[in-house]
């Protein structure tokens, strides 16, 4: 700025005229506040969901103003920002967009309201029992289910016309087909990260074991949990997987496939969108089937995600924000977003339902979409969805979370024994808050 | 200040027993230089002091923001925890490869990038302007142009230099992947310093040597170095300390996987990401203890001193 009195403004000018403007920005604000309650909703990145806070905030006549405040796309950002500001005792978060694995943890720190009376009974009302149990704690509702997500086995019936009902057939048929030279690797998401965990998850339920028992305060990794380790490590020891395995999350895995690297993938159903944009002239042979299963005749429990709402202990208005969280998540809307977005109902009416988005017109895949249009694999999803595996519910996720992804790494070096007995005493150090996550 | 601490500091020359030679003036002087200094020592106490202190009571606790009601004293039991640990260790080991391999490498290529600025005769601003380019760009901006890089399909070096293989998946490629981003980046930073230097190297002092017939290897190890101790040393302690508390290039390259966690990874992952903040603020702890001893080392036992500082590193 230099001494200012040669040539513009002297420098007290400009700052009174900062100040006066910031002031009066301020005023305005707050007069605009004065008109209703504004509702702070953080939530992760999602194309549609301006739409369903519009439609809610309409709804709301005045009475509230739901703000949608985008958090990071990086669910251990959300995380970390959402607990960070409400260990702070921050009142200006409303609702909050919580990953299922979050809830026990949001609950237990204090962070979460429990829902009680009419709002738990309509957050409850017509929802699959799988999401539901990432939304309690302690037999205590912390949120509301928004969706849920579930992944499938995808292949392509050019190379397997029928998709292998079990591992052992799936890996039998991968190195049969890298014997004669087709594509035959086994797609997954195998980094070091929360995507190996809950392909554990997945193989440990569908093995009938437990990582830990089921009031989540102790380490059980029984035989079931010993079994999947063996798996793990025979599906990436015997060459049917990509080399850059432990670099592989979603949309590496999801890439890789549709570069014609692979036979089966083992993916969230937001690949079939992607396959269907980049490769329309293929999409008849993009199949789908439920997970394989580890004992033949057992159906597999596959993983599940998804979002819940949470209302903030902080927040300074939560009869509303309870309201409004009822309303995001409403059957309708949660429909609105499966059609646009692609996130799978946790409401199970929606799996059976008909019509399209805009029920006065006719069905059209392209601009009036139905869940049969839509989700052309929601019978696979819905028949997941009816038995599946829920991650282990303690507040301490995040730091089982990141051990067991530890530990896994990289699943070829894993040796079963040896392995499930560093588990139980890294886990229950984790458990304890005593030891150190790597 | 100075001139009062010279008085006081040379003590042969004014009187003796005690000091009492201050007249009312310098005392009035004193008593005002730690006024006007009073306001900054209390500002540096409070934004520096009290976090270290805070930080050294919580890792004396049991305390994880998930299970607010199990908070207790401890004693020393998170230090037995980490210090028991075998991640802790892993951690520490890799941190201490990447500190002493990286700033190696850096040392010699900036005395070479020193000595070639300080040669320079044309666009001397130029080149030197050019040679910073890389100390310029942010770390986390780089680091996701050589995780790009090094990636297999989008990566021009993967392709070229890795076949079908991922080297960020594996433990030595990605180690020393890190270290080429350290080295790449802050070169030019050890580079200006030592540049700093080169200026005190008098060229009377290198023109005697060639006449007493010493050839360029020996004008560069017995002139040059031992003239430019002072600056090498400051360049080391600068940078050993940078590099031991590495964090942001191993969180976008690899984000420690295969055992490339560093102190400063871990501690994050436990403190912010696990929410621990008992086991966190001890590893914090321990990292500043750390660095504390690598600085006591480079002051006390190799006798470098602070820039500015006139003492020329002797003790």
């Amino acid at each position: 700025m230099g001494n200012g009195t040669s040539r513009g403004r002297p420098p007290g000018r400009i700052a009174a005229a900062v100040g006066v403007s910031v002031l009066t920005a301020g005023l305005v604000t707050a007069c605009g506040s004065e008109e209703g309650i504004t509702l702070n909703l953080y939530y992760a990145p999602e194309d549609t969901f301006q739409t369903v806070v519009d439609n809610c905030n309409a709804k709301a006549a005045g009475r509230y103003n739901i703000v949608y405040n985008k958090l990071q796309r990086g669910a251990d950002d959300q995380r970390v920002q959402m607990a960070r500001r409400l260990a702070a005792g921050d009142d200006g978060l409303d609702i909050l967009g919580l990953d299922v694995t979050w809830v026990p943890e949001f609950a237990e720190a204090g962070w979460a309201e429990e829902w009680t009376g009419a709002n738990r009974d309509q957050a409850e009302a017509g929802v699959l029992p799988g999401p539901l149990a990432t939304a309690t704690w302690n037999g205590k509702l912390y949120a509301a289910t928004k969706n849920t997500n579930v992944q499938l086995l995808w292949y392509d019936d050019r190379i397997t016309p029928q998709p292998p009902e079990t591992w052992d057939e799936m890996i039998a048929e991968a190195e049969q087909l890298k014997a004669a030279g087709k594509p035959h690797n086994i797609l997954f998401t195998g980094a070091q990260y929360e995507g190996l965990v809950v392909i554990y998850n997945t193989l440990v339920a569908s093995a009938g074991g437990h990582i830990l028992s089921d009031d989540g305060k102790s380490v059980v990794m029984d035989e079931g949990a010993v079994q999947a380790l063996e798996i793990l490590k025979r599906v990436t020891s015997s060459g049917i997987t990509d080399p850059s395995l432990t670099n592989m999350k979603e949309d590496e895995t999801r890439q890789a496939f549709q570069r014609g690297n692979g036979a089966f993938e083992l993916n969230w159903p937001f690949v079939y969108a992607s396959y269907a944009e980049e490769q329309p002239q293929d999409l008849p042979h993009f199949k789908w089937s439920t997970y394989p299963a580890v004992d033949p005749g057992v159906p597999a429990r596959t993983t599940i995600g998804g979002y819940d709402l949470a209302v903030s202990s902080t927040s300074k208005h939560k009869p509303e924000a309870f309201e409004a969280a009822l309303c995001l998540r409403s059957q309708e809307n949660q429909k609105f977003s499966a059609l646009n977005d692609g996130v799978p109902p946790s409401i199970e009416a929606l799996y059976t339902d008909e019509t399209p988005l805009d029920p006065t017109k006719p069905v059209n895949a392209d601009d009036n979409p139905s869940m049969a249009t839509a989700y052309p694999m929601r019978d696979a999803i819905f028949a997941a969805l009816k038995d599946p595996a829920v991650r282990p519910l303690t507040p301490a996720y995040q730091s089982l979370s990141t051990v067991i992804s530890k530990v896994l790494s990289p699943p070829s070096e894993i040796d079963p024994q040896k392995t499930a007995e560093e588990l139980r005493t890294k886990l229950t150090d984790a458990l304890n808050s005593k030891g150190v996550i790597p | 200040m100075s001139t009062v601490e010279d008085v006081s500091t040379t003590p042969q020359t004014t009187a003796k027993p005690g000091k009492p030679a201050l007249s009312e003036g310098k005392r009035a002087e004193r008593r005002l230089g730690w006024l006007l200094c009073a306001p900054a020592a209390f500002v540096m106490v409070a934004v520096t002091g009290y976090p270290i202190a805070y930080s050294i009571w919580l890792s004396l606790q049991r305390y994880d923001l998930r299970f607010p009601n199990d908070t207790e004293f401890v004693g020393l039991a998170n230090y037995a925890a980490v210090l028991s640990d075998s991640y802790w260790w892993t951690a520490f080991a890799t941190t201490v490869v990447l500190t002493v391999v990286s700033v190696a490498i850096e040392l010699v290529l900036g005395m070479l990038l020193a000595l070639i600025m300080h040669r320079t005769l044309v666009g001397r601003g130029l080149v030197r302007t050019v040679a910073l380019i890389p100390y310029g760009i942010v770390t986390v901006v780089a680091a996701f142009s050589w995780y790009y890089a090094w990636t297999p399909d989008t990566g021009y070096l993967a392709n070229i230099l890795a076949g079908d293989s991922a080297p960020l998946t594996q433990y030595l490629p990605s180690m020393a992947i890190i270290i080429l981003a350290e080295v790449w980046k802050t070169t030019p930073f050890m580079a200006l310093l030592l540049m700093a230097g080169l200026a005190l190297v008098p060229d009377d002092l290198l023109k005697a040597a060639a006449m007493d017939g010493a050839n360029g290897w020996q004008r560069f190890i017995k002139v040059m170095v031992p003239v430019m101790k002072p600056a090498i040393l400051v360049a080391l302690l600068f940078r050993t300390l940078d590099a031991f508390r590495i964090f942001d290039n191993i969180y976008v390259l690899t984000g420690g996987q295969n055992d490339t966690s560093s102190v400063s990874m871990q501690t994050y992952n436990n403190l912010i990401k696990g929410l621990n903040l008992g086991i966190g603020s001890t590893m914090s702890v321990l990292i500043f203890i750390t660095v504390a001893i690598i600085a006591f080392i480079f002051i006390k036992l190799f006798g470098t001193a602070a820039p500015g500082s006139d003492q020329g590193g002797k003790r």
